[in-house]
């Protein structure tokens, strides 16, 4: 079962969640600050970060930030509802997903989930590696080049990408890609898919401002090229 | 709003043609006036003038004659007339003498057909003469008719019979009074023209604060309370303007309380869900141990478990809406819009609250909007769970398209049920915030927001959402009740409007 660290300073909040998770069997690691998460990250390894967004001191942006710098640690933020503009901030800063606060534990797990969700097999006499331009994308080892550096992606920015690239040139919209990446539902946050694309193209495209690998199709949604 | 309004003249013009109009009216009237009496005067003064001089010589040139009586020499008499005519005075007239049928005058013609019968009878029964103004041909005459008589006594006096009439052309006092005219047009025009300037002034004047005051009670109108007009000087339109000022004052401060105390009442609702969020969300995250656990509790304590556990669910939805409507009022709700297909996006929310089995469709493909998924999907969601929980079996959702009467493309979504549909009373509240269209009717139908957020969801889109009750398919058939007919306005590319 996956380890969570959870960094909520609200003691009922935390203590709920912690006690949810791990009745389902997660192991959970909490902490009631930015600084005593970031502290507790190298202890205690964990295979998912679930960060409240509106922390004392560090606040969650921050901790995304950071933790961001050097490593690809799925994140997911608790947020509030409403709080719109951290979403977009948090989101920019590299978080994969994020819940709404209050949620039920079988909500929180199941994001947690759809985040850890190892990505399909190739199978079908798919080459494991596949060329795109200066792209090399490793589908079994879950790792990308660009003329032959390695990219820090982090996990739905992946997703992102081996789901557009398994079918080049095949335009997916917002909703579809919130379902098929994310496992959210079909009316979800679009605002999820725009800020990954974002992400990802300031990774992979040597013109962030004009794509050649993920192209946007206004009114319809995005496609991995035509190279 | 800008221009005018249509069906509204400008008013201003109006009142200042009346306020020029009423000023020349009365410049014409007394320039008029003035003019008419000196005229008359004049003219009074010039005619009496030469008329005095014309009866009075000529009554003197008659006294002085020496006819011998009776007259039988036609040429005699033609003398004497003449030398009377030389005399006249104060312009040289014409005699005609008249003597039983003998008639002799100092011109060339021995009547004149300027003699009125009227100055003749006159004349002949009047010894000192009588005069008339005759015009004839646009010629202006003055004719007097002097009867000769003898002296009989003391004062007494006895016609001879013989009457003298002059006939005098009067050319030149009417040259004169014509010229008198023609003065008293030249000053009065030019004093009418002079008069329309500050006829114009004064309607400046008076114009000016007026429009003034239309402009500031306009600006209040659109909300602005901190109008105010310059007031000058202290006539009663100075007067009138202060009156408003200090009614905008008072307007503005009841203004302003209303508005701080509707901005706490709201701030209030939103702090309270937001304060509520937290333990709720620690509450929630626990509720599945309680459920998972409840069987293995003594039946009360279960119950007293499950209750917490469920009333716990239900409070998370209520403060959630309560914090989107606050979001509502405080205008901070954002329009996330995408471009969907609407029938798709309709058929994943039924898919997703597993009604796809409860719900006949009738979704035509290819209709694309541009909207904002999540609120449109609470906006379905809301009307379809409304009729599901209302009006049972039967529920049907429509799609379609129309234009709207300006151009612009309409989705248009009906969601019909064939239940009992909506009590006519209840129709004008059913957007309301918790309003129970039935009294019995529980809590546990939702929070109570629902419509009104679906309602608020819909005019964020710029669209409208209307409820009713379906005509009777079936008249007789007491089976087949109303139901209620939920339909939503959107326009199909909500998203571009200018905000």
């Amino acid at each position: 079962m996956p380890r969570v660290l959870l960094i909520e300073d609200d003691p009922a909040v935390r203590e709920g969640v912690e006690l949810g998770l791990r009745r389902r069997g997660h192991e959970v690691r909490t902490a009631a600050t930015g600084e005593a998460g970031l502290a507790a990250l190298g202890e205690f390894r964990p295979d998912l970060l679930l960060l409240d967004l509106m922390l004392p001191g560090v606040n969650g942006v921050q901790v995304c930030r950071q933790v961001r710098e050097n490593s690809q640690l799925p994140i997911i933020m608790l947020t509030a509802r409403g709080d719109d503009f951290d979403v977009v901030v948090g989101l920019e800063a590299g978080a994969d997903d994020y819940i709404v606060k209050p949620a039920r534990t079988e909500v929180i797990e199941a994001r947690i989930r759809a985040v850890l969700r190892r990505i399909d097999e190739p199978g079908n006499g798919r080459p494991a590696v596949e060329f795109h331009g200066e792209l090399a994308i490793d589908r079994t080892g879950l790792t990308v080049t660009k003329s032959g550096q390695r990219l820090a992606l982090a996990p739905s920015e992946m997703r992102l990408l081996l789901h557009l690239s398994a079918a080049p040139e095949q335009v997916f919209s917002r909703q579809q890609l919130l379902e098929h990446v994310w496992e959210h539902s079909y009316h979800g946050d679009a605002r999820l898919v725009d800020a990954c694309v974002r992400r990802l193209r300031n990774k992979i495209e040597s013109e962030p401002g004009n794509p050649r690998y993920i192209q946007t199709l206004r009114g319809f949604g995005y496609r991995f090229g035509p190279l | 709003m800008k221009g005018l309004r249509p069906g509204r003249p400008a008013t201003p013009f109006k009142l200042r043609t009346r306020l020029v109009l009423a000023f020349l009216l009365v410049a014409v009237v007394s320039a008029g006036t003035t003019a008419t009496l000196t005229f008359r005067e004049a003219r009074n003064s010039v005619l009496r003038t030469a008329q005095d001089t014309a009866v009075s010589s000529f009554r003197e040139q008659v006294q002085q004659i020496g006819v011998g009586l009776p007259v039988e020499d036609a040429d005699a008499l033609s003398e004497v007339l003449r030398d009377i005519a030389r005399k006249g005075k104060p312009h040289t007239w014409i005699v005609f003498a008249e003597y039983g049928t003998l008639r002799a005058s100092s011109g060339t013609s021995p009547t004149s057909t300027v003699i009125t019968p009227e100055l003749r009878r006159k004349t002949v029964g009047y010894p000192h003469g009588s005069f008339e103004r005759v015009v004839k041909d646009g010629v202006p005459y003055l004719t007097i008719g002097m009867p000769t008589v003898f002296k009989v006594g003391v004062g007494g006096v006895l016609s001879t019979g013989l009457v003298l009439y002059a006939v005098m052309r009067m050319d030149q006092e009417q040259t004169q009074v014509d010229a008198l005219i023609t003065a008293a047009r030249d000053g009065a025009v030019p004093g009418l023209a002079i008069a329309l300037l500050p006829a114009l002034l004064a309607a400046r004047s008076v114009l000016r604060p007026v429009r003034e005051l239309r402009r500031a009670a306009r600006s209040m109108g659109s909300g602005r309370f901190d109008t105010r007009i310059p007031v000058r000087g202290s006539d009663e339109l100075a007067d009138l303007a202060r009156t408003f000022n200090e009614s905008a004052g008072e307007i503005e401060r009841s203004v302003d309380e209303l508005q701080r105390a509707e901005a706490r009442a709201r701030r209030f609702a939103a702090d309270v869900s937001h304060e509520l969020r937290t333990p709720l969300a620690g509450m929630l995250a626990v509720t599945e141990v309680l459920d998972e656990d409840a069987g293995r509790l003594d039946p009360d304590t279960a119950q007293a478990v499950r209750l917490i556990s469920a009333e716990t669910g239900k409070l998370a939805v209520l403060v959630d809406d309560l914090l989107e409507i606050s979001r509502f009022d405080a205008r901070a709700a954002e329009l996330n819009t995408d471009e969907v297909d609407a029938a798709e996006t309709i058929a994943k929310t039924l898919q997703n609250r597993r009604w796809t089995d409860q719900v006949r469709t009738e979704l035509p493909a290819g209709i694309r909007a541009r909207l904002d998924p999540r609120r449109f999907d609470i906006v379905v969601a809301n009307l379809v769970g409304n009729a599901l929980r209302h009006g049972g079996v039967g529920v049907t959702v429509r799609l379609r398209t129309r234009d709207r009467e300006d151009g612009t493309g309409l989705l248009v979504m009906e969601v019909a049920d064939r239940g009992p549909g909506i009590r006519p009373e209840a129709l004008p509240h059913i957007f309301d915030r918790f309003y129970k269209a039935e009294a019995a009717r529980t809590r546990s139908t939702g929070s109570g927001l629902g419509l009104a957020i679906t309602q608020e969801n819909v005019r964020l889109h710029g669209g409208t959402i209307h409820a009713a009750n379906a005509p009777r398919e079936h008249a007789g058939d007491p089976a087949a009740a109303t139901g209620a007919v939920f339909t939503v306005e959107i326009p199909l590319n909500a998203g571009e409007e200018p905000a």
